[in-house]
């Protein structure tokens, strides 16, 4: 019933099913099963507090690193189960890149920052490191930009750079999927347009799961959008369908503005 | 409906209190930098005249005047290297593994409290320590080795707490970039954590060195008042008196003719080997801050 209807060629990149979140007492997201598409994006919306960015770092675990967290139900990456298929978490989240809200670039050169999770991996030759920054920062439409100042501290860049040199980083591992937590959110139009172009075009390889808050955005980017409301899934379908017939009332309501 | 919309006025008072507190901060900044410069003036200004090749390159007299401090500053630096070469591992390794391993839990509550406890101890306290153990106990006598390991127990406390207090301050958002790309615990301390709070250990690391340097009481009881005759000793069991215990055992003794003159020489070498170590410190964290920031 919450699963969309249109056929779909691609496969099914991560699947979840029956899943629970608990932070310490305290219940985050209960019940939720949906399926996310390889080389598609897929935006989660909804109200603050819902539990998108919850859900998010659900798929690489990066939520285990700050608290104890309790995850039932099945989360499945290519078939396999991330919590307790036997995956190496170190290998997932090289698997499944994050993009945050906030650009967090490391106070490095700008080199260093895409170099950087290639050397966790052992890569020292410098002529490899070399194209693989350049091929990152070339995906991440940078390149052009900061070709000539790569040694440069990245903090010097601008926010909309930095959020793309993140972008960058994260795509210098190789990952399948990319996980954007509202990665818009810290930036003014322009650098957000150049965003959501780049998002277009990485989704020719990639699996895009992107939290936003912005409806407009869902709409510009993304083939499905699902709707979180307290926690629970509310509705999910293709993008379109979402934005100009909803099944759910509330789904409705909330587009719209009545409420959230 | 019409509510009256108060006028939003800063008041009077405020602007003169803010005006005031301003006057007030201003004057105490004033005070302590006057007595700071007033100080530092008169060591430097009584040391002046000592102040030449020869008292820093001549071996100490013990009854005539004209002895040098050469020894001395060799064992204070000797005695600073060796005592940081011990607790900076100790210390960081410590500092790593509170801000990073620890569980929260009330273990390392207690952990905490015996490291400030530790670190609020008074030196004289550590120096009879070091005295029954290293002197008496392991028969090491009055020695470099007795004055190390008890200075480097005075350094342990604030190297461990300087470390986790900077790797605590790491935003948790680099950490989790790193986490995010695939790296391990270890990788992320060593490579984001560590480097970010370089400035701060670094900063911790030189106002220990500072303390260490003017450390007197410790090295009275474990290092000794005597220096060795060979230039440069760098034997770990001869006694080894430095600049400070020097400066405090020849006003208190009272043999030498010129005790007041080597005393106040004493002063303001030590005084510029200090502010020569704190300027550096700038200059390399200012380095840093470039390279990384």
């Amino acid at each position: 019933m919450l699963t969309p209807t249109l056929p779909e060629t691609k496969p099914i990149k991560l699947s979840v099913r029956d899943m629970a979140f608990s932070y310490g007492p305290k219940k985050i997201l209960d019940g939720l099963s949906l399926d996310i598409h390889a080389e598609r994006v897929t935006a989660i919306i909804g109200p603050s507090g819902c539990g998108k960015s919850t859900f998010l770092k659900c798929f690489n675990r990066i939520h285990e690193v700050a608290a104890d967290v309790n995850v039932g139900g099945d989360i499945q990456i290519d078939g396999v189960d991330i919590y307790r298929g036997g995956i190496d978490v170190v290998d997932l989240r090289r698997r499944v890149g994050m993009v945050f809200q906030k650009p967090n670039p490391f106070p490095k050169s700008i080199y260093e920052n895409v170099a950087f999770g290639p050397r966790l991996f052992g890569v020292k030759d410098r002529a490899t490191l070399d194209g693989i920054v350049e091929d990152a920062l070339r995906k991440a439409a940078l390149w052009d930009e900061v070709k000539d100042r790569l040694k440069e501290s990245a903090s010097g860049m601008s926010g909309g750079q930095q959020q793309r040199l993140c972008i960058a980083r994260a795509l210098a591992v190789n990952p399948e999927v990319l996980l954007m937590d509202e990665p818009c959110s810290a930036l003014d139009p322009i650098a957000t347009s150049k965003i959501e172009d780049l998002i277009g075009e990485l989704k020719e390889s990639l699996t895009i799961v992107i939290v936003t808050h912005n409806m407009q955005q869902a709409a510009r980017v993304s083939d499905y959008t699902a709707f979180f409301w307290l926690g629970k899934l509310v509705e999910m379908d293709l993008t379109e369908r979402i934005f100009t017939t909803p099944r759910v009332q509330m789904t409705e309501d909330y587009i719209t503005g009545r409420f959230g | 409906m019409n509510v009256a919309v108060p006028v939003f006025r800063r008041s009077r008072t405020s602007k003169v209190v803010d005006r005031l507190m301003r006057g007030v901060l201003w004057a105490i900044a004033l005070t302590f930098v006057a007595v700071l410069i007033l100080f530092v003036g008169a060591i430097l200004k009584q040391g002046w005249p000592v102040l030449n090749l020869g008292f820093l390159t001549k071996m100490p007299e013990t009854l005539d005047a004209g002895g040098g401090i050469k020894p001395q500053i060799f064992n204070s630096i000797y005695l600073v290297v060796l005592s940081l070469g011990i607790s900076l591992p100790v210390g960081l390794g410590a500092g790593i593994y509170m801000a990073a391993y620890a569980g929260q839990g009330r273990a390392l509550r207690f952990l905490r409290l015996c490291i400030e406890t530790l670190a609020a101890t008074p030196s004289i306290v550590l120096a009879l320590f070091g005295m029954i153990v290293f002197v008496q106990a392991m028969g090491w006598s009055f020695s470099i080795r007795s004055g190390a390991l008890t200075l480097a127990l005075l350094n342990i406390p604030v190297i461990t707490r300087v470390t986790e207090v900077s790797l605590l301050a790491v935003p948790r958002e680099l950490k989790e970039a790193s986490y995010g790309l695939g790296a391990t615990k270890l990788q992320t301390i060593l490579k984001v954590a560590l480097p970010y709070a370089a400035t701060g250990i670094l900063t911790g690391l030189v106002l220990t060195a500072g303390r260490a340097f003017g450390e007197s009481a410790i090295l009275v009881f474990t290092a000794g008042t005597n220096a060795s005759a060979q230039f440069p000793d760098f034997r770990l069991t001869v006694p080894g008196e430095t600049l400070s215990v020097h400066l405090w055992y020849v006003t208190s003794d009272g043999t030498l003719p010129d005790a007041r003159e080597i005393a106040a020489g004493t002063a303001a070498v030590m005084i510029l080997v200090l502010l020569t170590l704190n300027l550096l410190v700038r200059l390399v964290d200012r380095a840093i801050r470039r390279r990384t920031r």
